[in-house]
């Protein structure tokens, strides 16, 4: 099992060709309290980059973007009824989605603890 | 890149942790620790403290002030008395609004107060038009407003006269002895002041409100959605040059000697419209859903024909859900209409409602 940050800040969780996709404890605080989390539904599939949910604040909309190509393979359901928890535990409970890796050559894109680390200062 | 400003204030918003912004050239707190969503909370269960150094503060001196502005803004000014102030906004000959603007008669002058994207407009405007007046654009002053519920004892017990001014009059009074102008008025739907404060002593003054238990530091995120809850125009947003006071529901701030007489810039337009109803007005709209309607989404009657836009939409804390204010075009917009908003290209319903969201709550 590894974790992988990528640009848009998001983590992804990956153990064989499955993973978890969230967003980082960095990108929560930016967003500030998160009030709505558009997400897709369990069987949809996606490409790199392409668009996978939007996160609203009080005040501004934040488009999700895949970091590998893939399926959904579960969404989590609770963050419709408690959209703030992405505030509390971004990197935990408060998981978007399980997806299933089409690629696994494209996670080599993406960075380690240390390289996103480095990214946000 | 062109510099931001900065407030006098500013090294206050750091050492508190603001997250900071360009905020129509300025360098502003958009939020603190605390966040918007707590910083709402706190502005409308207590008392919370806002910089808004960068709008533009004016002074008027001359004779007959309130006459000679009377020919630039629908308002009757010239009946404004000494220790009053009033909401109103400068009109274009086509009857748009050029920006909206609270005046206030301080007795030997004139105190106007303009937005920060503006000022670059109203004061030439001010200047070339209002014959014989010496307008005086203040460069040395901080501008605070502490709002909320408790905002009378947060400035009252530095302050005693503030406790003794109803909604929408100003004195001017000293705050830990410095001679500060202050306004029982605001921009959040509750009770509160606006306070101009000599630059040297704005964080000495604004510390003071902040070491009350109840007043807390907050952003300009939080100004945001106070004031779309309490159901107030942000210009630029809901309000620009194209559209007339009477469409953007602003009759109310019409006096009616002056919808009667006209004698302002665009007064064909409003009177017009007075009378027969505006092509379109801004109303309140409330999604169904938690997903929020922003600034630009399409709005369709339950036919599914276009009827109009979103101006402003924000998540309301207070209201605990999405609230938003946009144009309909004539024949609808009566509270309890069932619309669609496209948002993200899917209709979600949504109501039009009365507004304010949230009930104002002025010291009258």
């Amino acid at each position: 099992m590894a974790t992988y940050y990528s640009e848009e800040h998001e983590w992804l969780t990956v153990e064989g060709d499955t993973a978890t996709l969230g967003i980082t404890k960095h990108a929560a605080e930016q967003l500030g309290d998160v009030v709505f989390v558009e997400q897709q539904e369990a069987g949809d599939e996606f490409e790199k980059g392409g668009e996978i949910g939007v996160i609203e604040s009080v005040k501004a909309a934040s488009e999700l973007y895949a970091p590998v190509d893939g399926e959904i393979t579960e969404v989590n359901e609770a963050l419709a009824d408690n959209p703030g928890a992405l505030n509390e535990d971004p990197e935990g409970e408060a998981w978007i989605y399980k997806i299933k890796i089409a690629d696994a050559a494209q996670l080599e894109d993406l960075m380690d603890l240390d390289g996103y680390k480095a990214l946000i200062g | 890149m062109t510099e931001l400003k900065r407030t006098p204030l500013h090294s206050l918003h750091v050492e508190l942790g603001g997250k900071l912004v360009d905020f129509a050239g300025w360098e502003m707190p958009v939020q603190y620790p605390l966040g918007i969503m707590g910083e709402h909370k706190q502005c409308r269960e207590k008392a919370a403290l806002f910089d808004v150094s960068h709008m533009g503060q004016v002074i008027l001196r001359g004779e007959n002030l309130g006459e000679k502005l009377e020919a630039l803004c629908p308002q009757a000014y010239a009946t404004l008395k000494p220790g009053k102030a009033r909401y109103g906004f400068f009109t274009n000959a086509d009857g748009g609004i050029m920006d909206d603007l609270i005046v206030s008669n301080a007795g030997d002058y004139y105190f106007v107060v303009v937005n920060a994207a503006l000022r670059h407009q109203d004061i030439p405007h001010m200047r070339d038009n209002l014959d014989g007046v010496e307008v005086i654009e203040i460069f040395d002053r901080a501008l605070v407003a502490v709002q909320g519920p408790a905002a009378e004892n947060v400035v009252g017990d530095l302050c005693p006269a503030a406790r003794d001014l109803k909604f929408m009059e100003t004195t001017e009074a000293p705050i830990n002895g410095v001679d500060c102008r202050i306004s029982r008025l605001g921009y959040t739907g509750e009770d509160g002041y606006e306070i101009s404060i000599p630059e040297d002593k704005a964080i000495e003054v604004s510390k003071a409100f902040l070491a009350h238990e109840d007043c807390e530091a907050a952003g300009l995120g939080a100004r945001d959605s106070l004031r779309l809850e309490a159901g107030l125009c942000l210009y630029g947003n809901d309000i620009d040059q194209s559209t007339s006071p009477i469409e953007a529901s602003l009759g109310w701030a019409i006096q009616k000697r002056r919808k009667e007489e006209g004698g302002f810039p665009g007064a064909d337009r409003v009177q017009k419209e007075l009378a027969e109803g505006p092509a379109k007005k801004l109303v309140g709209i409330k999604p169904d859903g938690r997903a929020p309607a922003r600034q630009g989404v399409e709005i369709q009657c339950a036919e599914g024909n276009t009827i109009g836009q979103i101006t402003s939409g924000v998540f309301g804390p207070t209201v605990g859900g999405p609230v938003a204010m946009g144009y309909v075009s004539k024949g609808h917009g009566e509270p309890g209409e069932t619309v669609n908003l496209i948002i993200r290209g899917k209709p979600q319903p949504a109501q039009i409602v009365a507004l304010p969201f949230v009930k104002q709550n002025y010291k009258r």
